[in-house]
């Protein structure tokens, strides 16, 4: 086969964004795998250093916070029920609400949907005094409920699927009428199985939405044991000012890693889908 | 009271347009009618509320001795071929036509016996099995058509399910279709704008035309006995030629020709129709005809030409006649075989 240089080119250009993707990375994981001590002499390494699964056990079990309580497993797992709630709730409701909006023609529809679609420029950075007040009222601080209810409303989910179902010809809805489908069924046995790709798309992005909160776990739990990784990223570059001897760098690295796991798993899980949405249409 | 009855239906859209008017019209158990007509003249409105996915405005529909108005369409036990099937692309074949049985809450075996004899029926057994998305338009439909066969129901309705296959398929589709009705028994409406089809499928055809059943009859009825202007040039093809003429004392003068003694009292200003295969070259010629195009079928030739007057003609000849572009032809009517409209009207005056 002849090589065109126009490929070389694309070749080319495209193994430079492979590797300003992965060298961070990879440089982060080799890095975590010496002792700080290496790395605040040496810098950071780019080959594997033998203090791996020190650098990670302790990472993972070693209490912290002021409690001396919470570990970074215990974050992760907050962190993981957190996304899965939101990523979860989100895809439900806005898949619904979308249904209601495409399918049941009552006038306000479009004013809602554009009222839907506005609060996307209301993100909840913005209305976050208001909406940690409603919480707070309703006692839901520190609770797993808290942290996810104000996160589960989407416009930007809403307004995909939407898309999505005006898409579905009417004589679907039709034929399904007539097949003695009623409202719930055929949003159960059509646009449900229809919009799987859509659904696996959607709950991706949603995830790594939930799983990046950052502001709103911060202000939302003052029990350490609702903690979120991403809080956690930040008490572990703190700590070493507060504190006693050198920063633990190999150990930050090693959270770092770690940190990025959960959302590469729901990737790598859910990706097959999420192609199948790209490439093919199923209608 | 028949099977299936139409009194006085009307349907109004919200935007105020009238897509049925005051329509009445009965079809009997096993029969198979067709509407017929050009697109936009409301019959797949007339189908549709029948199958009640269109709201009445006025009027009533009566179904098997039950009156039908607000009953569900789920609740009606009707079945519709869609006109691009509407098969559920995300089940297989087995699915799609056991989707109705299983809402009806039917138990496994029973879905599976009648699945399995409408496939064999319809010889879908073998693909059972696949997705739609695998299967070519013929299939398509047949599914489609199973999908309308397996629930038992009491009246088909077909939405011009056979517009979209290609035209040696059409026809094979048309035979089948006729065929598994006769098969089946089910009393069927069947909605095209192909006057071929309706001519072929129908036991009665209604003739529709902006909202309005101009004529119903049998598709001989209706092909010899045109009602009115739009009907004869409706049926038939190729379509009727209409001459202006106007009658006084029961004598048709047209442009270039008389015709005396004329079956009508009817005195003014009228269209004079005359089916392009009612015509046959004689020496005491009528119409005078310059060939402009023929086109050979085969079996026939047609004949495109122009009158004196440069109206555009056409006559109908056996194929085994040479006709040469350029000539000129003698034309008679046979056995006086021409229709009369009220220029005005559109009505039928002979």
């Amino acid at each position: 086969m002849k090589i065109k240089p126009l490929q070389i080119i694309a070749h080319i250009i495209l193994i430079l964004g492979v590797l300003l993707m992965v060298v961070p990375i990879w440089i982060s994981f080799a890095s975590s795998s010496h002792d700080s001590v290496t790395i605040l002499t040496e810098g950071m390494k780019f080959h594997i250093g033998d203090q791996l699964a020190r650098n990670y056990n302790e990472v993972l079990n070693e209490k912290g916070g002021w409690s001396e309580e919470v570990t970074a497993a215990k974050m992760f797992i907050n962190s993981f029920i957190m996304a899965l709630g939101i990523a979860t709730l989100k895809v439900v409701i806005s898949a619904m609400s979308a249904y209601a909006l495409v399918y049941y023609r009552f006038k306000l529809a479009v004013p809602i949907f554009w009222l839907i679609f506005i609060t996307l420029l209301v993100p909840l950075e913005v209305r976050i005094f208001p909406s940690y007040k409603i919480v707070s009222d309703l006692g839901l601080t520190n609770s797993y409920t808290g942290l996810i209810l104000p996160l589960v409303a989407s416009a930007t989910a809403t307004f995909f699927f939407r898309q999505f179902y005006k898409t579905i010809p009417d004589e679907l809805l039709e034929s399904a009428k007539l097949d003695g489908a009623n409202a719930w069924s055929f949003f159960i046995d059509f646009l449900v199985p229809l919009s799987k790709t859509m659904i696996a798309a959607m709950f991706i992005f949603m995830f790594v939405y939930g799983y990046s909160q950052y502001l709103w776990p911060l202000i939302m739990t003052t029990a350490e044991e609702y903690w979120t990784v991403v809080m956690g990223m930040k008490i572990i570059y703190t700590e070493s000012y507060e504190g006693v001897a050198l920063p633990r760098t190999a150990e930050r690295f090693a959270y770092i890693i770690l940190s990025m796991i959960p959302p590469v798993l729901v990737v790598v899980f859910l990706q097959k889908w999420f192609i199948k949405g790209l490439i093919q249409t199923e209608k | 009271m028949s099977f299936l009855d139409l009194k006085n239906v009307t349907k109004i859209y919200p935007n105020g347009t009238k897509a049925v008017h005051e329509t009445s019209l009965s079809v009997e158990e096993g029969e198979f009618m067709v509407f017929v007509g050009p697109s936009g003249c409301g019959k797949s409105t007339l189908l549709r509320m029948v199958a009640g996915l269109e709201d009445i405005t006025e009027g009533d529909i009566n179904l098997d001795g039950k009156l039908i108005n607000e009953v569900d369409p789920s609740e009606r036990d009707v079945a519709m071929v869609f006109q691009n099937y509407a098969l559920y692309p995300h089940m297989n074949v087995y699915n799609n036509l056991a989707y109705g049985l299983k809402n009806r809450g039917i138990d496994k075996e029973t879905i599976e016996q009648k699945v399995n004899d409408a496939a064999k029926l319809l010889q879908i057994s073998d693909y059972l099995q696949r997705k739609p998305s695998m299967l070519s338009g013929g299939q398509r439909q047949r599914v489609a058509m199973g999908r309308a066969i397996v629930r038992n129901p009491k009246i088909f309705l077909f939405d011009e399910p056979l517009s979209n296959l290609d035209a040696k398929l059409r026809i094979q589709m048309r035979l089948e279709i006729k065929k598994l009705q006769q098969k089946v028994g089910v009393t069927s409406i069947f909605v095209t704008h192909d006057q071929v089809e309706a001519m072929t499928l129908a036991d009665r055809l209604a003739v529709i035309n902006n909202g309005i059943i101009e004529q119903l009859g049998t598709p001989i009825e209706i092909y010899d006995n045109p009602k009115s202007l739009f009907v004869a040039g409706f049926i038939g093809s190729p379509q009727m030629n209409f001459l202006d003429g106007n009658i006084k004392n029961k004598t048709l003068s047209a442009e270039g020709f008389e015709i005396k003694d004329i079956d009508s009292d009817f005195e003014g200003e009228v269209k004079l129709g005359i089916r392009p295969e009612h015509l046959s070259q004689s020496e005491n010629s009528l119409i005078n005809l310059k060939v402009d195009l023929v086109e050979q079928l085969g079996s026939d030739n047609l004949v495109y030409g122009q009158l004196k007057d440069k109206k555009d003609f056409c006559y109908r000849c056996p194929g085994n006649l040479t006709i040469e572009k350029g000539a000129d032809l003698s034309l008679n009517i046979e056995n006086n075989k021409y229709y009369i409209f009220d220029k005005s009207t559109g009505k039928r005056v002979n």
